[in-house]
């Protein structure tokens, strides 16, 4: 149990603490820049950003789930981290599960504050400000696990960051789906399944990533 | 460190597709110390990341009793945060953690991990075997970027390791001097 702890503490500390994973601000900023971008681009409709205002928010959560990929695990690979792990008996599942839970408090939670700023830029209001917010609690931490999968299986790629922001975009099409999808429609029903999805993707992923991890130090 | 033993049994290794060694066996028991030693590319680092469990052996099998400290070329230590605090963080993994020896790090422990030297890395790297009390300890090049007297340090401290019950297994290219400090030449295992 202390070995969890000590690996969340560390995590946290170089997400929130402005360490080398970028941090949890700069994923933020950019979420709002992106929701800030459409009402200059489309013009200051009202109506019309009322209505696209949720996918727009839903977008620019997706794009900021791309930036802090490449910083997720490539440097504890290549700084031997994980080879310590290894030496001493601690998992790659476990070092991955607690990585997750720490991305996902790094960037989950944030998002949903920022939300409120991109809302107020995009003019939604009442209902449906309040199912943005539900959906991305729902969706947020399968954002992060897609992320998690997608750095571990392209940690040992030269190209890795690239490809893992084009790699990102298709896997989270279901989650913009059915999460964005909860809007038009209303019902709890798209939150349910952009839950249901985030909470497979969270089951899967301490594996997943585990075993992206140890095939990348066989190569 | 009681009842540390390491036995490897007819191990080969292969890289890509060039299989770097074959055929090897040796054991280790408590108090030993064996220095692997041959030209670059032999598979030095390879058969310590074997015994290590970082990678599968080809064929042949590694039985080890005991948990195994390594230290390599990569430290393993945050490159941003002061030593200090870099090494706190293993020492937290490896609680309850002795207090680290004397290597010469006192006055480092303020600064931050990237400004160290290799050498300064490696005497970190060090700190941070001693305090993980593995019986088994996988040292791959130690001696690398050690100035004379870290060298004399880290050879004493493979000798106190092995006088307490650990064994050590030591991949270098540089004499090494520790007492009862047996050889393989891994060429005699090329294929």
């Amino acid at each position: 149990m202390s070995v969890v702890w000590a690996l969340l503490r560390r995590d946290l500390a170089q997400m929130f603490g402005g360490g080398r994973r970028g941090g949890a601000v700069l994923p933020v900023l950019f979420f709002i820049a992106t929701a800030m971008l459409f009402p200059f681009a489309v013009g200051p409709d009202p109506v019309l950003l009322a209505r696209a205002g949720g996918g727009i928010v839903w977008v620019a959560a997706l794009l900021a789930a791309i930036l802090p990929l490449d910083r997720l695990l490539a440097p504890d690979l290549e700084q031997g981290f994980f080879d310590q792990f290894a030496v001493r008996g601690i998992a790659e599942e476990a070092v991955v599960a607690v990585r997750l839970l720490a991305h996902w408090l790094s960037f989950g939670p944030p998002l949903m504050l920022a939300a409120l700023p991109a809302a107020a830029l995009l003019g939604l209001h009442g209902d449906t400000l309040r199912t943005v917010e539900w959906g991305l609690l729902a969706g947020t931490p399968g954002l992060a696990a897609i992320g998690l999968i997608i750095a571990a299986l392209t940690v040992s790629l030269r190209a890795g960051a690239a490809l893992a922001g084009l790699l990102l975009i298709p896997l989270a099409v279901p989650l913009l789906i059915f999460g964005a999808g909860a809007l038009s429609t209303g019902g709890a029903s798209g939150l349910a399944f952009t839950a249901a999805i985030s909470l497979l993707l969270c089951a899967i992923t301490p594996f997943a990533g585990g075993a992206a991890i140890r095939a990348a130090r066989e190569g | 460190m009681e009842g540390a033993r390491l036995s490897l049994n007819d191990l080969a290794c292969r890289r890509g597709d060039r299989v770097l060694f074959r055929g090897l066996s040796f054991e280790l028991n408590e108090g030993e110390a064996l220095q692997v030693v041959g030209p670059n590319g032999t598979g030095k680092s390879s058969l310590l990341r074997i015994v290590g469990g970082l990678l599968r052996p080809f064929a042949g099998t590694v039985d080890m009793q005991g948990s195994a400290g390594l230290v390599d070329e990569r430290p393993a230590l945050e490159e941003h945060l002061p030593l200090g605090r870099a090494l706190d963080f293993w020492a937290r993994i490896d609680a309850p953690a002795p207090p680290a020896p004397d290597l010469g790090l006192d006055s480092l422990l303020d600064v931050p991990v990237r400004f160290l030297s290799t050498g300064q890395r490696k005497r970190a790297a060090l700190a941070r075997l001693t305090r993980q009390q593995a019986p088994v300890w996988l040292l791959d090049e130690p001696l690398n970027g050690l100035d004379v007297q870290a060298a004399r340090a880290c050879e004493a401290l493979v000798a106190d390791h092995c006088a307490a019950g650990g064994l050590a297994l030591i991949a270098s290219h540089q004499p090494f001097a520790a007492p009862g400090l047996k050889q393989i030449d891994l060429m005699d295992y090329a294929s």
